[in-house]
């Protein structure tokens, strides 16, 4: 009896928090911004920037902060999520100062509006509001499973947002912002894609098994039955709803795509990608006949070459100028300050800020860049397999596919793979609402891989273990 | 600034920003195979053994005081000390703690449970775990189709829980923890 014997165990039981690694990684990705504005001054002006001391201090200062912060309250988080968001969000700080001191585009803006304004200080100041808003997460969201409970009226107010700009004027085309007086414009569509993932995980969650099980099989192909069908076409109606009024392609795919991502993880089933496939397709072709706005993006991106001259909206040029810019930079770049990537006047900074990368660190600079992006998506997806309950499973692997969807629509519309969609890069564009959203979906993320690689607590010993004798024969 | 100088820094800057990718797949590298293999104490047995020693020792209440560490603070009556978390240590769910104030944890398949019990042995409204008048803790089968055993008896009254003693549910284990 009671065979006392030493077994090895395999696992982690205690397992490393790894914030050493993360504090060393944080150091080397707040390093690498720093060295890139010395690049950029000494390209430029030949001289150190004098702002080089202040903005390299401030990304410090916040990485410095929120590192601390998981330190103490997601002690078990994943050690790569905030060093690679911090180094992107610096890499964005050092684009947009450069492209403040281009003097095409300085030239361009006095010719427009009188006045020049440097975009860097205010995103600087974002990146702040992100940081705190991030530690805002990490503080009061203990238990990621307690955003199930809201999973109703999340889709309230992700319907609200989405539905607001509306209601707006459009700006440049598309209405995705709203303006509030004395504070300037929001996007509230960055901040939707965080809550509809909350929904959409609570939805799922409780539904798969029905989306799952009950399909009838058809050529290979697990057909789901007529009624559960219902909420992927509520989606795709109001995601065609959002293209049609809206006009903002990049929007309706981030939504679509982020839905069957997630109907596809929930339910294991094939037949919900060919359907999403099948359903956007129909819709994109069927918008794209009848709206001015989405045709003329389509006919850019077609051949951005032919209406080069003569098309008014611009479109057609600012294609152009991307895809040259990425052709004149190469395999290895001309270098940091040193492009001509400004020549794309209107939002150099911000939905054509990989034209700068691609032209300036070349196509080994925007590998690095594309990787980092993906590697962030992969911890995201390497959370999800590691949570233990299937809400948090869900939300994990919606928060990083609407990332990743984000980053395809952006640089796919960029580098002229889809017709290109207003939404920002995210962390490397300029724009207020799309860093801010996405530190708090990076620290949603952080607090589910903390709960997810949190070791299983060790079996209590019974109080007396040590008590019990054995007798041997 | 001399062309040389130029070429130099953004060559390295390609460098520096290659590397950090390297050193982040690293990282990534030693997180799928830095799993150790560890030594434990000559203390526990195989898996269904350390059930049966851990059931059999709980359920001699008298226990003198602990020598573990974990156990520290709490003394050896189970009286003193309530506990305060419910954690799940096989199955599924394991490592999932709820924090016990005072209210009725439910468990089952029911989505709507405390403990969602992802589990092909489990009732839809397999048990249900709730302080009684003195603060102890007791657990009930609500009529489950497989039974909830207590150490190695199934349940047909509500039992009270001695701290640490697992409760089975299909393949889920559960113990109250200090």
């Amino acid at each position: 009896m009671s065979v006392v014997t030493n077994t090895t165990t395999i696992g982690a039981i205690e397992a490393p928090s790894r914030r050493n690694t993360e504090l060393a990684l944080l150091i080397f990705a707040v390093a690498i911004p720093v060295f890139a504005y010395a690049n950029v001054g000494l390209a430029m002006t030949g001289k150190l920037p004098s702002g080089m001391l202040g903005y390299g201090l401030g990304l410090g200062l916040m990485a410095g902060v929120a590192h601390l912060v998981v330190r103490k309250f997601a002690k078990y988080a994943d050690p790569l999520l905030l060093p690679l968001a911090t180094l992107l969000n610096g890499l964005g700080l050092v684009l947009i100062w450069r492209l403040d001191q281009s003097p095409r585009l300085i030239q361009r803006a006095k010719n427009a509006w009188g006045k020049f304004s440097p975009d860097a200080p205010h995103q600087l100041l974002y990146t702040a509001i992100g940081v705190a808003l991030f530690i805002g997460v990490l503080l009061v969201l203990k238990d990621h499973r307690i955003l199930q409970r809201y999973t109703y009226i999340s889709m309230a107010v992700a319907l609200f947002l989405l539905v607001l700009p509306m209601f707006f004027p459009a700006v440049n085309g598309a209405k995705i912002w709203i303006s509030i007086p004395g504070l300037g414009t929001i996007q509230p569509g960055e901040f939707a894609k965080i809550i509809i993932a909350v929904f959409f995980s609570g939805y799922l969650m409780v539904k798969r098994d029905a989306l799952a099980l009950a399909s009838r099989r058809f050529m290979g192909l697990y057909l789901p039955r007529g009624r559960d069908l219902g909420p992927i076409l509520v989606i795709w109606a109001l995601s065609i709803l959002i293209l049609v009024f809206e006009t903002d392609l990049g929007t309706s795919l981030l939504f679509f795509g982020l839905f069957v991502v997630m109907l596809y993880v929930a339910t294991e089933r094939t037949s919900w990608i060919v359907f999403g496939l099948l359903m956007s397709a129909v819709g994109a072709v069927a918008v794209a006949s009848f709206e001015p706005h989405v045709q003329s993006r389509v006919n850019a991106w077609i051949d951005p070459f032919a209406c080069y001259k003569t098309d008014k909206t611009g479109a057609c040029q600012q294609i152009g100028d991307a895809i040259l810019s990425f052709g004149s930079g190469g395999t290895l770049g001309t270098g940091l300050g040193q492009g001509n990537s400004d020549l794309i006047g209107f939002a150099a900074n911000a939905d054509f800020i990989l034209s700068t990368v691609g032209e300036e660190l070349g196509l080994a600079g925007m590998m690095a860049l594309l990787l980092i992006y993906g590697l962030i998506v992969e911890r995201g997806v390497r959370t999800a397999l590691a949570a233990r309950d299937p809400f948090g499973k869900l939300l994990a692997i919606g928060l990083s596919g609407a990332f990743a969807l984000q980053v395809f629509v952006v640089a796919g519309g960029v580098m002229g793979l889809i017709p290109l969609t207003g939404m920002t890069m995210p962390f490397l564009a300029q724009g207020g609402s799309s860093v801010i959203a996405n530190w708090a979906l990076i620290g949603i993320l952080i607090r589910i891989s903390d709960t997810a690689r949190r070791p299983a607590p060790a079996p209590a010993p019974s109080p007396d273990a040590e008590m019990t004798q054995v007798v041997r024969p | 600034m001399s062309e040389l100088t130029l070429t130099v820094m953004r060559l390295g800057f390609l460098a520096v920003l290659w590397l950090f990718v390297i050193v982040a797949v690293q990282v990534i590298r030693s997180d799928l195979f830095g799993t150790r293999v560890t030594q434990r104490g000559s203390r526990r047995g195989n898996d269904a053994n350390r059930q049966q020693q851990t059931g059999r020792q709980a359920a001699a209440a008298a226990a003198p005081p602990p020598q573990r560490g974990q156990q520290q603070g709490g003394g050896g009556r189970q009286r003193r000390g309530a506990p305060t978390k419910l954690v799940v240590s096989e199955g599924t769910l394991t490592g999932t703690t709820v924090a016990l104030q005072g209210q009725t944890v439910t468990l089952g398949r029911a989505h709507d449970s405390t403990i969602v019990l992802d589990d092909d042995y489990a009732s839809s409204r397999h048990a249900r775990i709730y302080p009684d008048r003195d603060g102890n803790w007791i657990v009930e089968d609500l009529g489950s189709t497989n039974g909830t055993y207590l150490d190695r008896t199934r349940l047909t009254t509500p039992t009270p829980i001695p701290l640490g003693a697992p409760i089975r549910i299909g393949k889920t284990v559960i113990e109250l923890r200090k």
